[in-house]
């Protein structure tokens, strides 16, 4: 498959030459293929969002560079274009509510794309039902009479609404209630299926991490220490949590039998796999 | 050692030796919050308004670790922000530590009593400096300044930002945002802290080490915690776990009593912790768990000896 985002030795550094300069980015290289579900983990101030907010331009490298869809983010003049193809729900996307309603704020973005008002209409409707959100009722509230995780649900809805060909989603279930989670996972996966499009997720929940994701890409003060698929990585459990990350919960519980000298696989990542393993260890013992 | 010294790091360590000034010594018994037949309406005029809470009544005791869940919208927040007094019940009444909510007087010695964290961090940004934002509110209640200044040092090491002590709180990480947002509060050292999903934005390890602090606090220095999440596995620590769906309570009681309601939970899109899915999987398949299991810890404990 080929690549839809290439990093070459990106470097980012912010207030430079300032008493407060931030190395936040340093000399990243990372391949990102067409298509595939991406998580990026890293601890709190790693870089994750600083990451991301390169891939449409929003900030530019210090050093090295960066090319999605074949265009390189530095070049000013090709902004629109890469607008077109790339969508970022940004970490605490509520600050970008500002319209009267719910409707003409997720309405927003495909309202700039030329769609005629029944296309919008429809468009509108699709994304507020992919975040869980009433098409005729929320959409008549206004943003700020939201709660906070309803507010998250309706920024999420503005971007899913414009259909991206990369889909960028920075920590987007933060606040949002269990089975909101689940259902924002499952439908990001649906489009990304339907639309043959590249999700890249920046998340501190492992358990979806294990549950969603393709490949995950391991952020340390600035720098990427790891990248290879879910069990790859969290088979690395020492280095994980040394800095700041862990293990799926039920990865840990099987882990920790092995250690009490049970014979478990080693591999387990969900809830699911861990109740199998444990229903094979009592049925051994039991029978 | 000086005393300040010693009460500094009391606190947050958590050593009931060095009890501080501002913490009074409270009875298991005494109820700290008491909401009674509790309404809220937003936009409240004759055209009628938004009901966000309905008849909710609840007894918060002193000393008591107390977890709010509930899908979104359910009113988590907007109970939340009663027991400081940022919101005056429409109906019914808020009584904390013996002084109503709605008499305009008390709100001060409320919110010295009762340290708020709120959902959004970018609203608690006050200062253009890390270290000043942090002393804001211990400040604001009159505190000697090198004493705040001592607090604010400790607290920032303690949530892992001291190295951006001079930066610009707005421009810092979402999480080192919301670490700041809690240190804020910490600095005050309040009797009771209100923190509305707190966690959110954290790291695995600075989730684990919030929730460390907060047990700390709360058993050794008796200090009242009200924690909104949306984390099961933070419910089950808790002593008591309250559920609210549609500005009602659905059913409350200790984590064991609430997580027994298999059903209604899933109807309300909550989860159960992974601990509690994995034991109701394995009894689904005709295995006998011991009914206890909360946690991880305790599913290894049985499996050790099983
Ligand atoms: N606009 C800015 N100016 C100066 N420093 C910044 C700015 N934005 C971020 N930083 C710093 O750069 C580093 C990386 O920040 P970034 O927001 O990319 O982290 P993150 O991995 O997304 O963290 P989190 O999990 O908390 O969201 C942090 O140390 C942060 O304080
Ligand atoms: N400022 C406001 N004006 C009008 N209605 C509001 C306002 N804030 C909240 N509401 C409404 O009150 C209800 C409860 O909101 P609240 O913020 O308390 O929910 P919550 O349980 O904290 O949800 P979340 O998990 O999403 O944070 C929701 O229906 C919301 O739409
Ligand atoms: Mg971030
Ligand atoms: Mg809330």
């Amino acid at each position: 498959m080929s690549s839809i985002i290439e990093i070459d030795k990106l470097s980012h550094i912010y207030s430079p030459g300032t008493p407060f300069q931030v190395t936040s980015l340093d000399s990243i290289s990372l391949d990102i293929k067409k298509g595939v579900f991406l998580a990026i983990i890293g601890s709190t101030g790693s870089g994750k969002s600083t990451l991301v907010r390169h891939f449409n331009g929003l900030l530019t490298p210090a050093a090295g560079n960066v090319r999605v869809c074949g265009i390189d983010t530095a070049d000013k003049k090709q902004r629109r274009n890469l607008w077109r193809s790339v969508g970022l729900v940004f970490q605490q996307p509520e600050h970008q509510l500002f319209e009267e309603t719910v409707f003409t704020d997720v309405a927003f973005g495909p309202r700039n794309m030329g769609l005629t008002e029944a296309e919008i209409t429809e468009r509108v409707h699709e994304a507020l039902r992919l975040v869980g959100l009433d098409p005729l009722e929320a959409a008549r509230m206004s943003p700020f009479c939201l709660s906070g995780g309803m507010r998250r649900r309706a920024a999420i809805a503005g971007v899913l609404a414009l259909k991206p060909q990369v889909l960028i989603l920075d920590e987007p279930t933060a606040g949002l209630d269990p089975q909101g989670k689940r259902q924002l996972m499952k439908h990001i996966e649906e489009f990304r299926r339907r639309e043959g499009a590249t999700i890249i997720l920046v998340t501190h929940d492992m358990e979806e991490v294990a549950l969603m994701a393709e490949r995950v890409a391991v952020l340390n003060r600035g720098r990427l220490v790891m990248e290879g698929k879910p069990r790859e990585i969290f088979s690395r459990a020492a280095e994980l949590t040394a800095i700041g990350l862990d293990l799926p919960a039920p990865a840990r519980l099987i882990r920790q039998l092995r250690l009490l000298g049970k014979p478990v696989r080693t591999d387990v990542l969900t809830t699911a796999e861990a109740e199998e393993e444990i229903a094979r260890l009592l049925g051994e013992t039991q029978c | 050692m000086t005393m300040t010294e010693s009460n500094g790091t009391g606190y947050l360590r958590g050593c009931p030796e060095s009890q501080d000034s501002q913490l009074t010594a409270h009875d298991r018994d005494e109820i700290f919050i008491a909401v009674e037949d509790l309404t809220y309406i937003y936009n409240h005029d004759k055209a009628g308004g938004h009901r966000a809470l309905s008849g909710i009544d609840l007894a918060v005791k002193a000393g008591e670790f107390l977890v709010v869940a509930g899908p979104n919208g359910s009113g988590k927040s907007t109970l939340a922000r009663h027991f400081n007094a940022m919101l005056k019940p429409s109906g019914g009444r808020v009584i904390v530590a013996g002084m109503d909510t709605m008499i305009p007087e008390n709100a001060w010695e409320i919110r010295r009593r009762v340290g708020m964290v709120f959902q959004n961090p970018d609203n608690q940004i006050v200062s253009s400096l890390v270290e000043e934002d942090a002393a804001f509110g211990a400040e604001n209640l009159g505190l000697p300044s090198e004493e705040v200044k001592k607090r604010v040092e400790e607290t920032l090491r303690l949530i892992g930002l001291s190295q951006y002590a001079k930066h610009a709180p707005h421009l810092l990480s979402g999480g080192q945002k919301q670490k700041l947002a809690i240190a804020g509060v910490l600095v005050m050292r309040p009797s009771c802290l209100v923190l509305d999903e707190p966690t959110s934005m954290l790291d695995p390890a600075g989730r684990v080490e919030l929730m460390e602090t907060l047990i700390r606090l709360n058993r050794t220095m008796q200090v009242t915690v009200v924690l909104v999440t949306h984390f099961m596995e933070e419910a089950v620590l808790a002593d008591r776990v309250v559920v609210l769906s549609d500005g009602r309570i659905a059913v409350s009681g200790s984590p064991a009593r609430v997580f027994a309601e298999v059903e209604l939970l899933a109807e309300l899109g909550l989860k159960l912790p992974a601990a509690l899915e994995i034991a109701h999987g394995l009894r689904k398949r005709g295995f006998s768990l011991p009914q206890e299991i909360l946690t991880m810890d305790d599913i290894l404990a049985y499996l050790k000896n099983n």
